[in-house]
């Protein structure tokens, strides 16, 4: 019963502000000799296991780290190419940290225009008049809740397809927007939100949402 | 409609325990004195800076651009309200919610012309205006200005473009104070953000 993070995009379809608040950690690490018996690509400028999945380490994992240092995409830290390095056999054997790759900030910022511009076409898309966009988007993994105000920022917060109370607790923080983000003179509208207090009280509402869910909906 | 039934029925008591810092959230109430002098004595600074009325009053509306942009979505938070369907609704909710939750006092909404999109508000007590004269070297001040600008930065921001004047200032003849809002036309795109030349934010 968890809130995995919260979204806010402005009007333009910017992100203005993001907080991870929980991410499952699928994170394996294991000692392999050569020849290795993954089959690794680079896709997206990362190497990502393509074939063979086994023990945990599933198709789609990245390689995050080769003997505890971590990967810096295609390329190790010290600037040699993984691929190659891998596929050396004096190097083995070696403890390789599989796991699913994290979004960058890029990535994000993508998503989330992405997500605005669905947005907008669910609302086109309806047959009667004057609908809402999308509110709600399903999956049999998480649930994402959109709050659109009527000025035009939506606050996206997904969220474990159980938990309950994600409407009012995106009203909250519309409220906390307002209160931490708005009051404070030297924050801009439709810039990034870099305020402090408008974290630590996010952070408080997203416990007490989390713990009031386990009461279950439909009261 | 069933969606909202359903949302309505998932509606749990949920007791937030965060601090309230909006006046208008909680019970806490600043004094009007405060209020009253803070705006008076800026008034007054401005008729300093200034030379002339005209000046004066449009700094008065800018300001109350920059507050409004802020204001209106405190008061969407805090008043749940639906989007209004007509500029009927629209001057109703400004006057019974608004007013009410920021100055306490509901002005009448009359005068609507033919069109149905221009309107008069008269505020009969006016609280900026509670112990003022207005000298007369500044006979073209109007000194509640700042709410005209917050009406019309309030408004810019749910995408309603207004023409709001206020017409009569209290004291001068008459007690009442009228501000009249003409309801100019709904923007269609989303405007680009707009760079605001104040200092930038953070990194």
């Amino acid at each position: 019963m968890v809130v995995y993070s919260v979204y806010v995009v402005n009007k333009a379809g910017g992100l203005v502000y993001q907080y991870d608040n929980y991410s499952p950690r699928t994170d394996v690490e294991k000692t392999f000799s050569h020849p290795l018996d993954l089959v690794l690509k680079v896709y997206d400028e990362r190497v990502v296991v393509s074939f063979g999945q086994r023990d945990g380490i599933k198709v789609g994992y990245a390689v995050l780290s080769i003997n505890g240092i971590d990967v810096n995409g295609k390329y190790m830290s010290d600037n040699r190419d993984v691929l190659e390095y891998l596929n050396t056999s004096f190097n083995y054997p070696l403890a390789i940290r599989f796991g699913r790759p994290r979004l960058t900030s890029n990535e994000k910022l993508m998503l989330a225009s992405m997500f605005h511009s669905l947005f907008a076409i669910g609302s086109q898309l309806s047959p009667e008049p004057g609908s809402s966009g999308i509110e709600m988007l399903e999956t049999d993994a998480f649930k994402l809740h959109c709050f659109q105000t009527l000025t035009g920022i939506k606050f996206i917060v997904l969220a474990d397809p159980r938990q309950a109370g994600i409407d009012s607790l995106l009203r909250k923080i519309y409220e906390i927007y307002s209160d931490f983000a708005l009051k404070n003179p030297f924050y801009s509208l439709e810039m990034p939100i870099r305020c402090d207090l408008f974290e630590q009280n996010l952070k408080v509402a997203l416990e007490i949402a989390e713990k009031a869910g386990t009461f279950g909906a439909g009261s | 409609m069933s969606r909202q039934s359903r949302r309505r029925s998932e509606k749990q008591q949920i007791d937030w325990h965060l601090p309230s810092t909006s006046s208008t959230g909680s019970a806490y109430h600043m004094g009007t004195e405060l209020f009253i002098l803070t705006y008076g004595t800026l008034v007054a600074q401005l008729c300093e800076d200034c030379e002339k009325d005209e000046d004066i009053n449009k700094v008065l509306d800018k300001m109350g651009h920059n507050i409004g942009t802020r204001l209106v979505e405190d008061f969407l938070a805090r008043s749940n309200i639906a989007q209004c369907r007509n500029s009927y609704e629209t001057a109703e909710v400004i006057a019974k919610v608004a007013f009410k939750m920021y100055l306490g006092v509901t002005p009448r909404v009359t005068f609507w012309n033919q069109a149905g999109d221009d309107c008069s508000l008269f505020l009969e007590k006016n609280p900026l205006r509670g112990y003022v004269e207005i000298p007369e070297k500044h006979s073209n001040l109007l000194y509640s200005n700042m709410i005209c600008g917050i009406l019309r930065g309030a408004l810019k921001m749910v995408r309603l473009q207004v023409d709001i004047q206020l017409l009569h200032d209290s004291v001068n003849d008459d007690k009442v104070t009228e501000i009249r809002m003409k309801l100019m036309r709904r923007h269609k795109a989303v405007r680009t953000v707009e760079k605001e030349q104040k200092h930038p934010v953070g990194t």
